[in-house]
Formats: C-alpha cells, sequence, structure tokens
C-alpha cells in the first residue's frame, strides 16, 4: 500500500525516450575544462507534472543501471531496476509524483558514453572519451530537466552512486532540490572500496580482447575481463548471509560434487551466469569510466569549500543504510550525517535491518519502503 | 501540549539550534521548529522515528547510550532529554555527551523520592507506580531511577552549573505550591537548565 492509499501497481509499458541536449555549438563543458558534443540521455517519466510543478522526482541510477527505472519494455516478468519502489501507490508514487529517470553520462543504455561515436573520428571514442566527474552526471540531468522546462524538483533519489548523484545535486544546484534521498551511499569511497574497483578494471583491461578499448570494431570484446569484473562486484552486492540462505553450500544439478575444477556449486553457477548476462547489457569501457569516477568522487575532502557550499544548501536529506551492506556500510551514510549535521543541514538518517546486503536498496524491505514513503509524503505534503 | 514540554519549550529562545534526544514521536520538536527553533531528534525506536518522518521533524535513529558520535562539540544550542534519563543505561555518559555538543542542556525526570512513592514503597513493600512511571517493575523501561538530590550530585561532578530548576508536578505541569527546598520530598519530578 502506497501512501496514497490505493494498492501498489505496476506502470505497465514504459518507453525510453531520447533527447540531444548538447550539440558541437554548445558542448557540454566538464568539470576537467574539456568540452564534449553531441551528448544524447536516454530517459523515461513516470506520471503527470503538477500545475504548480511542485512534484517533480529525480531518480539518479547506480553503477549499471538505467534509464528504464520502473514499468517495463514489453515483458511484464522483467520490470525496470526500481520498480519495487516506484510505481502507482509504491513509496515513489507516480499516482501524485512526477519522475524524471534517465541513464547516466558515460553510460551505455542510449545516453553518450565511450561506446558512442565520436565525431572526430567517425568511429567510438572507447578510451578518448573524456574523464569526468559526478558533478558532470548531475550537470547532465539538470540540462534535461531544463529541456523538460523544469527548474524545481521536490526530491532527488538515488541508492549507491545514485546516492552520490543525489548528495552532489545539493552541492551544485542548493535552490533547487527540495529534498535528497541517498540510500546506502558514501561521500568518498574508502580503500577497500577502491580495491575492489581496481581489481575489476585490471579484469577488463588485461583481457586479450580489449584492445586498449578500441574493441568495437573487432566483433569481439572484454567479455571475460568483464564478466570477472561483475562477478566479483556482485559478490560484494550480498551479504554472507544471504549468500548463505541462497546456496549454501549446494551443489548445482546434481547430488554429489564432481570434484573436478569446473562449475560444481550453486553459488559458482550463480555467479557465472550474472557475469553472462551483464555482457549482453553492458559496455566494458563504461564501466572503466563509471567506477573511476566513484574512485574520485570525494565530496567533503575540502573543508573551507564545504562550509560555503552547505551554508548554501536548501535540501533536506533523508540518508538511509542498510546493517548487513558491506559495500558501503552503515560508517559510510554516518559519515555523510556527520557532516550536513554539523553544518545544520536538516538530516534524518536510519539504518535499515534487511538480510540482503547493499542490494537491499533495491529490493521490497518493508521498513525501507516505509521510511521512504512517510518521508515523501510529507515532503509533497508541505509543498502545498 | 505536553504539560512537561510545555515547562521545557519555555526554556527554549526562539531560533535556538535544539537536539532532543529520546524525542519520542517529535512532537516537542515539532512545536520548537513551530516557534522558529532549528531541530534535530535522536530516536531509538521505529514508531517513534516513523512519527517524526510523518510530521517532516529531522531525526537521527541511534541508542543515545552508544553515545553521540555522529555529533560535533558545541553544535547545538540546547540540547534536551525529556523523561529519559532514567530509561538509559549509561546516565553519566549521556550527560557528559550532553555536555560536549550543547552549550546548554535542558532535563526533565521523574524523582523518585517524590512522597508519594516513598509512601507506597512503604505502605504495600511493592514497587510504586504513578503517572510518571506508570510500569510494573517487570516491564518498565525506567531502569535508573533517581532522586532530585541524586541527580544533582551527578550534575555536578559532570562538571554542571544548574541555572534554574523547575520542580513539576504528577501532570508534568510547573508545581507552584511547594518551596524549592522542600523540593526532593514534594515534586513529583523536576526539569533543570543546565551550563558548563
Amino acid at each position: 500500500m502506497g501512501a496514497s492509499g490505493t494498492p501498489a501497481r505496476s506502470l505497465g509499458l514504459v518507453e525510453t525516450k531520447r533527447v540531444v541536449l548538447f550539440t558541437e555549438d554548445n558542448p557540454l563543458v566538464l568539470d576537467s575544462g574539456e568540452t564534449l558534443a553531441p551528448v544524447e540521455v536516454a530517459y523515461e517519466t513516470y506520471g503527470e507534472r503538477s500545475a504548480s510543478d511542485n512534484n517533480v522526482v529525480v531518480i539518479c541510477h547506480a553503477l549499471t543501471g538505467d534509464a528504464n527505472a520502473a514499468g517495463h519494455h514489453g515483458d511484464p516478468t522483467h520490470p525496470g531496476w526500481w520498480d519495487t519502489l516506484i510505481g502507482p501507490g509504491k513509496p515513489i508514487d507516480t499516482d501524485r509524483l512526477f519522475v524524471v529517470s534517465s541513464n547516466l553520462l558515460g553510460g551505455c543504455q542510449g545516453t553518450t558514453g565511450p561506446s558512442s561515436i565520436n565525431p572526430a573520428t567517425g568511429t567510438p571514442y572507447g578510451l578518448q572519451f573524456p574523464l569526468f566527474t559526478v558533478s558532470d552526471l548531475v550537470k547532465v540531468q539538470r540540462a534535461l530537466l531544463a529541456h523538460l522546462g523544469i527548474t524545481q524538483i521536490l526530491a532527488a533519489v538515488g541508492g549507491s552512486l545514485g546516492g552520490m548523484q543525489v548528495l552532489q545535486w545539493a552541492l551544485d544546484y542548493p535552490d533547487e532540490v527540495g529534498h535528497g534521498i541517498a540510500v546506502c551511499a558514501t561521500a568518498r569511497l574508502s580503500a577497500q572500496n577502491i580495491a575492489f574497483s581496481a581489481v575489476a578494471r585490471a579484469a577488463i583491461m588485461n583481457d586479450p580482447d580489449f584492445a586498449d578499448g578500441n574493441y568495437y570494431a573487432t566483433g569481439k570484446g572484454p567479455d571475460h575481463g568483464l564478466s570477472v569484473a561483475r562477478m566479483m562486484a556482485h559478490i560484494t552486492y550480498l551479504s554472507e548471509e544471504s549468500m548463505r540462505q541462497k546456496f549454501g553450500r549446494r551443489i548445482q544439478d546434481r547430488e554429489e560434487p564432481r570434484f573436478d575444477l569446473g562449475v560444481d556449486f550453486q553459488v559458482e553457477s550463480y555467479l557465472q551466469h550474472q557475469g553472462k548476462v551483464f555482457l549482453d547489457r553492458f559496455d566494458a569501457n563504461s564501466y572503466l569510466y563509471l567506477t573511476r569516477v566513484m574512485d574520485y568522487f570525494d565530496l567533503f575532502a575540502d573543508a573551507e569549500l564545504v562550509r560555503s557550499q552547505l551554508a548554501k544548501v536548501k535540501t533536506k536529506f533523508l540518508v538511509l543504510s542498510f546493517d548487513t551492506d558491506w559495500r558501503f556500510d552503515t560508517s559510510h551514510s554516518r559519515g555523510i550525517v556527520r557532516t550536513l549535521t554539523a553544518h545544520r543541514v536538516p538530516v534524518t538518517f536510519r539504518e535499515i535491518s534487511s538480510p540482503h546486503g547493499h542490494d537491499s536498496f533495491l529490493l521490497d524491505v518493508p521498513e525501507y519502503h516505509k521510511t521512504v514513503s512517510a518521508y515523501l509524503d510529507h515532503a509533497l505534503a508541505e509543498t502545498v | 501540549m505536553r504539560a512537561d514540554h510545555d515547562v521545557i519549550a519555555s526554556l527554549v529562545p526562539s531560533g535556538a539550534r535544539v537536539l532532543d534526544l529520546g524525542c519520542g514521536d517529535g512532537s516537542l520538536l515539532d512545536e520548537l521548529i513551530r516557534r522558529g527553533a532549528d531541530g534535530l531528534g535522536v530516536e531509538i525506536s521505529d514508531e517513534g522515528v516513523l512519527a517524526c518522518l510523518q510530521r517532516g521533524v529531522p531525526v537521527l535513529q541511534d541508542d543515545i547510550d552508544k553515545g553521540l558520535d555522529d555529533l560535533e562539540d558545541d553544535s547545538f544550542d540546547i540540547v534536551i532529554m525529556s523523561l529519559t534519563l532514567q530509561a538509559v543505561h549509561h546516565p553519566a555518559l549521556v550527560l557528559r555527551e550532553m555536555n560536549r555538543v550543547g552549550r546548554k542542556s535542558i532535563i526533565s525526570f521523574p524523582n523518585f523520592a517524590h512522597w508519594r512513592l516513598r509512601a507506597q514503597l512503604a505502605a504495600s513493600g511493592r514497587m510504586p507506580v504513578s503517572p510518571l512511571l506508570p510500569y510494573t517493575w517487570y516491564e518498565t523501561p525506567n531502569i535508573r531511577l533517581c532522586s532530585i538530590k541524586d541527580f544533582e550530585a551527578l550534575a555536578h561532578a559532570e562538571g554542571f552549573t544548574v541555572e534554574e530548576r523547575i520542580l513539576i508536578n504528577e501532570g508534568g505541569a510547573r508545581e507552584g505550591a511547594i518551596t524549592q527546598r522542600a523540593g526532593n520530598l514534594l515534586a513529583a519530578g523536576a526539569v533543570y537548565l543546565l551550563s558548563r
């Protein structure tokens, strides 16, 4: 049951739209000073805009998400990545809210990224694609909103890398974001987090088919490396307890182990499958760039800058973590809370109990959904 | 508005940055924010936190017995703890943390030396139950009961100065009829305004 009191339903069939937001004449100027054009963005919208435009919610996706956050593209058994949270009668209630969800800059699901054609060469950018920052990701989302005629947002919402963008939104555009909901996010990666990124990138870049990132024309890519990267990342998204429950030491499709070096345990088979299906929807270069964006993100690094930035921020925050998340554990969320509170930015914080680790933010965890629902309910009521 | 909240609110200057420890459903903070304060709550219970969310009162879900590590020194003008001291495991630690993060503290608590409680214990030989301490001994969250004298000794030991003491009755309202000297015997509870 959503905050509006109606039973939760699916958005049903939705479609991804595309728009070119930056052109040769009006290029995207990145944090680095480099320019990029054209920049096309894939996005979806759900729900209806209110007459006063007070109900706009921006969804920021995590490392491997896309514009299709909710509803489906023809197969109801494959809904969008945040369909548990977004839809009619759901915590992000599309009966009352207008939701904008776009694919990130540097991604590979319709928004310009390393697999897009470089107009200077007529071939895909590959590693010629410029490095960018979380601020750049937000800049592109803001350009999309400007294209839609939106200048104020009720809330920016995201988990993991999505939550990092939510924080950046408020710092970069302190007057434009009413509320920020950052779920299992961080203000900076730890050494362990960066280490995982480094191993993932090494797996990709050391794959003989990586070809310095110019694999698009060869007919084969660094599939082995990318699937290993995904397998390893997937381990960090689950908790030990959830893996124990899901797989234990069970053997795949047999009663007795084979005692060989192939895929024998269920957990091996699962990871292999996850690695394989990932190849169909993700580009290795995008993986390199987006993990690097996360590594370099350090929102509160400069204390003086943060003081002046946070003094201007009008955003109120909801910061949530999960007790079994060890990818971005609760200490990351507490770090965010500590800095925001020290600068008098209103924050509500909860550590939600869930067995599912980092992945909890994508799942239907009742206490989590109740929290988001109650928060947005009040946020919307406050504007009318 | 709860009578004891009314007493506390009268001690909070408008525009103050206020922290409320054990803020429950956020009703006191809601009122203080309405009066111009900038407020943050800390609450351990799921129900309390959800009620705060529904009111739009900022709240950190946390256990104050573990300290206030997420809050910086001197980051609040006033730290409030209303009828919660008797339910914490480590009152001395909590007082120390209040003193660290806030310039002033407001603490209210039930007085276990109130004559009515003394009389109940003496007459019936059983643990007293009162409007401010409404639970039976085996289900009470109130595990650190103290008298006004006890509290003042601890506050002093933790380096607090008593700026103001308001005696309250069993309904939590200001007790006007009794003298300060007789407070430990005649008042059902007290609200203290403390500074360093």
